[in-house]
């Protein structure tokens, strides 16, 4: 064993326990954690295939932004866990089974001679100078254009349907108008009384007076 | 570098993205009491798509955006019937909408998508982009569903749709990576391609493997039995405009994916024989189980969801015959289904006035006394349905059946038939209560102009494409023949 598939099957290793974990872990918080470690990992064998673009962006974008993005909103959700788990006994033994055939027939498949090492001898070394990123760039804004830009007609539509699903005026809400408080003047807040002063022996004589 | 490409036969998709831009952005400077601007400028950017769809249509198949986009018949004809059923559904969704403080201009925005999403699809020579296609409408039809947000029953359909079409698109993805894998290509001529040659030959397990995937991600979105659970309670739980909607323009796209995918890409004997099995097994079950539980319902909503899922059937058995004509007979078939299917929801429609919904049988009991005229037009898409003959779902029936007898199903084509006549009762129990029971709601019916002439029209082509199959028989035929 090489160093190399060394890396390979430690950072695979992880990846597959971390994704285990993050669909079995109890804590939401924890889940999410793990989710992390998993992109982490996968952004290792990326390293190791030479997409050193994709494994950056991974990190940056999903390790770093999204998944942050998520905990907070895992953090502010309160979800009750006892109640998701509601029935997960009795689901199981149906479940489980036609997820272990399922399993097994796709290990069939994907464990016989058709995805072996032979089936795919490794690339040609790269030549010096080549740019990963560059190359991703070039495909993407030619060959693969169309796709491209119906991805952000499709991220469109996702800030659209946000939008339109959670921006609604419930009765509950409370709200400040932004143009009014601009307006207010001093007048509208603070009301002047003019009082008698009040001298500390008159104090005693009116406690007096009340008792 | 240079990089040209021809963009005019992608210039329907890049009008309908560019109207829906501005739409969305024209709609912020729009009243809510002047919405129907909004409405106005939806339909004016849907008669400008089928114009530009019409002029630049094309017989030869042209490929462009390096060979992930193709314009031939079939998809120029699909196209202009889906843009004009979306016409069709705002038309009959109007009222509904403004009822209902739904008219807004996202409702606009979702939907066009959403068409766009199915444009998409119906042009797509790549793998990659049926998906994406896919995805877009998908996406827009989950927030359709839940835009009522106040709505119990409509956040749960969204839920259900929701989780249920990310597992679908899921499989869908994982066979298309298997037929990857196999072949090595995402597009779906040079798949073909690849096949015909043979040199894919020893990787057969792994094509078969994706094929049974896309065929479970294909099933899901026509809603098939056994992935048909999703529809029956969206339909119901959704609103009614939005239930038009999502029950009958997507299932246009569907069709495109199965030419696309199983007839074009994955069309070499060998796997015909493999998806001819799976699709038997499907189209037998929905025809089976649509009919029989469609008897015991009595939401109008939740039959017409059952009744749909036993049309799938049907459209199915035609395109499992694998030939020309029996893709041509499941064409016609679908774009039947779509024409009934806009009437009996559009009839819904019709009914239903502010905190008023129609969707039970019940609220169609002596429609024949309330307004003869829309009873007649209802018997019409009825009989349609069961496929009585002067009406054009007997023609769809029996050129489905013409094209599996040919094909040598004769024990399949018996079971549809049984289970078809099964499923005459529902339908005919609608009529009975149309025509032989007293009404108990007496509200007028006094729809709008546009509704009233485009439901006559709905009603009358149930006839005359039934007087007169020949024209719409052809032009499925021959945009069949031309794109395979």
């Amino acid at each position: 064993m090489t160093f190399q598939t060394f890396i390979f099957y430690f950072f695979a290793g992880v990846l597959v326990a971390s994704a285990i974990c993050v669909i079995t872990a109890r804590n939401p918080v924890h889940a999410a954690l793990f989710l992390v470690l998993a992109f982490f990992t996968s952004a290792g064998i990326w390293i190791q295939l030479q997409a050193e673009f994709l494994a950056i962006a991974l990190v940056l974008v999903y390790v770093g932004a999204v998944m942050v993005l998520f905990l907070f909103v895992v953090m502010m959700l309160d979800i009750n866990i006892a109640r998701m788990r509601a029935g997960f006994w009795s689901y199981l033994p149906v479940g489980g089974a036609v997820a272990a055939l399922l399993v097994l027939e796709m290990g069939f498949i994907v464990t016989g001679n058709y995805f072996g090492a032979e089936g795919a001898p490794a690339p040609d070394a790269l030549p010096p100078g080549y740019s990963n990123t560059k190359e991703l760039g070039r495909l993407l804004y030619t060959e693969y254009v169309y796709p491209f830009e119906i991805a952000a007609v499709i991220l469109l539509v996702a800030i659209v349907a946000a939008i339109a699903l959670t921006l609604r005026r419930r009765k509950t809400t409370r709200g400040m108008d932004v143009g009014e408080q601009v307006k207010v003047r001093r007048e509208d807040r603070v009301r002047i009384v003019s009082m008698q002063p009040v001298r500390a022996g008159d104090e005693d004589a009116q406690k007096r007076g009340e008792a | 570098m240079e990089f040209i490409l021809p963009l005019w036969p992608a210039y329907p998709e890049l009008f309908l993205l560019l109207a829906v831009s501005v739409i969305l952005i024209g709609d912020l400077f729009v009243r809510d009491e002047n919405r129907i601007v909004t409405y106005g400028l939806t339909q004016a950017a849907l008669v400008g798509c089928i114009f530009i769809t019409w002029m630049w249509a094309t017989r030869e198949p042209v490929y462009t955006f390096s060979g992930m986009f193709v314009d031939d018949l079939m998809s120029d004809v699909l196209k202009l019937l889906v843009l004009l059923s979306v016409m069709l559904v705002l038309a009959y969704s109007r009222p509904y909408l403004a009822a209902r403080g739904m008219f807004r201009g996202e409702f606009f925005a979702l939907i066009l998508f959403a068409t766009l999403g199915m444009m998409i699809m119906i042009s797509a020579n790549h793998l990659l982009v049926l998906y994406l296609g896919l995805e877009l409408m998908m996406l827009s039809l989950y927030s359709l569903v839940a835009l009522q947000r106040d709505s119990a029953t409509a956040t749960e359909a969204a839920m259900k749709y929701f989780v249920l079409g990310a597992l679908a698109s899921g499989m869908l993805l994982y066979g298309m990576s298997m037929i990857y894998g196999a072949t090595g290509t995402l597009e779906i001529t040079e798949l073909a391609q690849l096949i015909a040659e043979g040199s894919v030959s020893d990787l057969n397990a792994v094509l078969v493997f994706g094929l049974v995937f896309v065929v479970a991600g294909i099933g899901f979105e026509l809603g098939v039995v056994p992935f048909h659970m999703w529809v029956p309670d969206v339909y119901q739980g959704s609103p009614n405009p939005v239930a038009l909607f999502v029950s009958s323009v997507p299932k246009l796209a569907g069709f495109a994916i199965i030419v696309r995918l199983l007839a074009q890409g994955l069309g070499a004997e060998q796997l015909v024989a493999e998806w001819q099995q799976m699709l038997l097994v499907m189209a037998v079950l929905s025809i089976v189980i649509g009919n029989v539980t469609a008897i015991v319902q009595t939401n109008l909503k939740r039959m017409l969801a059952y009744s749909t899922i036993a049309h799938m059937g049907f459209v199915l058995l035609g395109v499992l015959a694998g030939d020309e004509n029996g893709l041509s007979a499941a064409m016609f078939y679908m774009v039947v289904y779509v024409l009934m299917n806009l009437g009996a929801f559009g009839m819904i429609l019709l009914l239903s006035r502010s905190g008023f919904e129609a969707d039970n049988l019940e609220d169609f009991r002596g429609l024949n006394q309330r307004s003869p005229w829309y009873a007649f037009m209802m018997l019409l898409i009825m009989f349609s349905m069961v496929g009585i003959p002067p009406t054009v779902g007997f023609y769809a029936k029996l050129a489905v059946l013409q094209a599996l007898l040919n094909a040598g199903f004769l024990p399949v084509a018996v079971v549809a038939v049984v289970f078809s006549v099964v499923g005459a009762f529902y339908y005919l129990r609608l009529v009975k209560l149309m025509y032989f029971d007293a009404p108990e709601d007496t509200a007028p019916i006094a729809p709008g102009a546009d509704v009233k002439v485009l439901m006559s029209l709905n009603g009358g082509a149930m006839l005359f494409f039934g007087i007169m199959p020949q024209p719409l028989m052809a032009l499925c035929l021959y945009s069949i023949q031309a794109s395979l």
